[in-house]
């Protein structure tokens, strides 16, 4: 060939090695923009609750754990994460039992218009969200003198989450093997029975996800609680949270950071653990 | 053993459905194994599906009626409220806050659900197939993470970081007094969804692209097709349907969602103040119980187009 086009792949080779070097120059960039932009709100989570004097901005902690003690003498607090256990625990027990007989059953029982009763619940969750619905709802508990109850709450939470519960349980009851119910019901297992001993257990997986599912979405709500509780002694901490630092005055940080840290461990663990021991499938999207 | 079982349990398990004469189980198309039954189904469904019925479906179809009345929290129209017909949505679709709000909930949507989250959402997926493994694992985390804090607190975490005197970001931009909140209320409630939703979409496309087959990337790659090429010849005609889904779904939620109100509380002035805030403002604490309604209804009206969009999608993908 000739010297020309010997040159002019040479220049090739270079322009391609300017560009790889490019390249990888914007995408180390573009990750170390997207890191930070996640990262940097979430580190005063990290830092402050350890800072002897927490500020509102990021800085490396004096190392003291006085915050949480701080935490731990606030009676105020420690109920509001009392009360979000209870209302987290009572709407996973609602769903759970409600949510597994029902899918049971509709796994296994072609009761008449099944297919249009899952397709209505399917669309019902989606549409009728606690915002959209937060006037009816309101009204309706005042009327049922439910205002002001936790039971009220658990029950509205319940009814919100229940479609698609029932929507993924009975996908995890449809995949579970039928051969062990059938010799059950042989030795003449009562279907109750059969649900409880063979099923259940069988389901396990699902069920945990489902739980799990259950108490975050609890755990993190803030608007049922805060439309329908009105004594701040029953409310949870995702209501007194806002209060801390919205109720006037200079915010307490030293006793906010290590409520927030507290607060939000148990949803991150519990997400984390799922997560890796089961993997969150998509059931059009787990979180909300 | 089988068929033994099923030829004792035909009568019972069965419920009109005779296996017409053939040896086929009576259990395995209907898949009645416990010998439930149709009445004892319907027992079982009913404790979900009534809770169901009080709590979710009853308001939804009381907010049709309440729409059209003058209720109010308090006074007389609390204890004898009014039929007043379409006057509520008369009202509220020339009443300038409604509009306003109307407004600022599409930008918001259009900001930090299809532009903020897709884009970025899928500019990370994309990015995580060509990075190495721990590079993804902690990118991954804090993209997650960001979703997972519960929106109390998250909303606290972005309240410091934008603060007017002592907030991070005003450090690292050395704009010392600015304060985002009071300044750019909608953009700070932007840029905030954007954080704190993106994972969703993260997730979603990181799927999607490990479904697309690498060798027809290879051979995108072989012919001399760059990274843009690649992207629109290979990647999007196969994950077409999953834009489509996550572009509804997230749609859907970003307009439904309240945690704006912890960050501004729709002020200052309305200047941030999407639907959600809009109808608890009016309804809840200006007590105008009936006009909430009527703007509820709207919502749900919305909510049921863009759902119904999405439940065809997927039958159609079904099929």
């Amino acid at each position: 060939m000739s010297p020309t086009t010997h040159a002019r792949s040479d220049h090739a080779i270079g322009t391609l090695a300017v560009k790889s070097f490019l390249a990888l120059t914007a995408k180390t960039l573009f990750i170390a923009l997207v890191l930070a932009f996640f990262a940097i709100p979430v580190l005063w989570l990290v830092f402050a609750p350890f800072d002897k004097h927490p500020r509102l901005s990021v800085k490396l902690p004096e190392f003291t754990l006085d915050n949480f003690a701080a935490l731990f003498s606030n009676p105020n607090a420690l109920a509001s994460l009392g009360n979000s256990v209870v209302l987290a625990l009572g709407t996973m027990v609602l769903v759970l039992v409600f949510g597994s007989l029902a899918s049971y059953s509709l796994s296994r029982v072609k009761i008449p218009g099944r297919e249009i009763l899952l397709y209505a619940l399917l669309l019902l969750s989606s549409i009728i969200t606690g915002t959209a619905a937060m006037v009816p709802t309101f009204l309706l508990m005042v009327k049922l003198q439910l205002i002001d109850s936790e039971l009220g709450v658990i029950l509205v939470m319940g009814a919100g989450i229940m479609p698609t519960v029932i929507f993924i349980l009975k996908d995890f009851m449809d995949s579970t093997p039928k051969s062990y119910e059938e010799s059950a019901r042989i030795y003449g297992a009562k279907p109750l029975r059969i649900l409880w001993d063979v099923v259940i257990p069988l389901a396990r997986p699902g069920l945990a996800t489902i739980a799990v599912w259950a108490i975050v979405q609890v755990w993190g709500n803030f608007l049922v609680p805060y439309i329908l509780l009105r004594s701040p002694g029953k409310s949870p901490a995702a209501v007194v949270m806002y209060t801390f630092y919205t109720e006037g005055g200079q915010p307490n940080l030293a006793l906010i950071s290590a409520f927030s840290l507290v607060f939000s461990l148990p949803v991150v663990a519990m997400y984390f653990f799922v997560n890796r021991r089961y993997g969150f499938r998509f059931h059009g999207g787990i979180k909300s | 053993m089988a068929p033994a079982i099923s030829s004792t349990d035909a009568s019972a398990s069965a419920a009109g459905r005779a296996p017409s004469g053939s040896a086929r189980r009576p259990t395995a198309d209907d898949g009645d194994v416990a010998g439930l039954g149709k009445p004892r189904a319907v027992l079982f469904a009913a404790p979900a599906l009534i809770l169901i019925a009080i709590f979710l479906v009853f308001p939804a179809l009381w907010t049709l009626y309440l729409g059209m009345t003058n209720f109010r929290l308090t006074g007389t129209a609390a204890a004898h409220p009014q039929f007043i017909g379409i006057d509520n949505y008369v009202n509220a679709l020339t009443d300038p806050r409604f509009l306003n709000s109307l407004g600022l909930t599409l930008l918001f949507v259009l900001g930090s659900a299809l532009i903020g989250q897709s884009l970025l959402g899928f500019a990370i997926a994309w990015l995580m197939t060509r990075v190495p493994k721990t590079v993804r694992a902690v990118v991954e985390f804090f993209v997650l993470l960001a979703w997972i804090i519960p929106s109390s607190v998250s909303t606290f975490l972005w309240i410091a970081l934008l603060d007017r005197s002592d907030g991070t970001l005003n450090l690292l931009l050395n704009t010392p007094g600015t304060g985002w909140l009071l300044q750019y209320p909608m953009q700070s409630i932007i840029v905030f969804n954007t954080w704190a939703g993106t994972a969703f979409s993260m997730l979603l496309f990181s799927s999607a692209l490990a479904s697309v087959p690498p060798s027809q990337l290879e051979s995108a790659r072989m012919v001399g097709a760059g990274a843009w090429a690649q992207l629109t010849d290979v990647i999007f005609p196969h994950i077409r349907g999953h834009i489509l889904t996550n572009t509804l779904l997230i749609t859907l939620w970003t307009f439904n969602v309240f945690t704006p109100y912890l960050l501004t509380a729709g002020g200052p002035d309305s200047r941030s103040e999407i639907l959600p805030v809009f109808i608890y403002r009016l309804a809840l604490r200006d007590g105008l119980l009936g006009q909430g309604a009527a703007i509820s209804l709207i919502m749900i009206i919305i909510n049921l187009v863009i759902a119904l969009v999405y439940l065809r999608l997927l039958k159609e993908k079904k099929q």
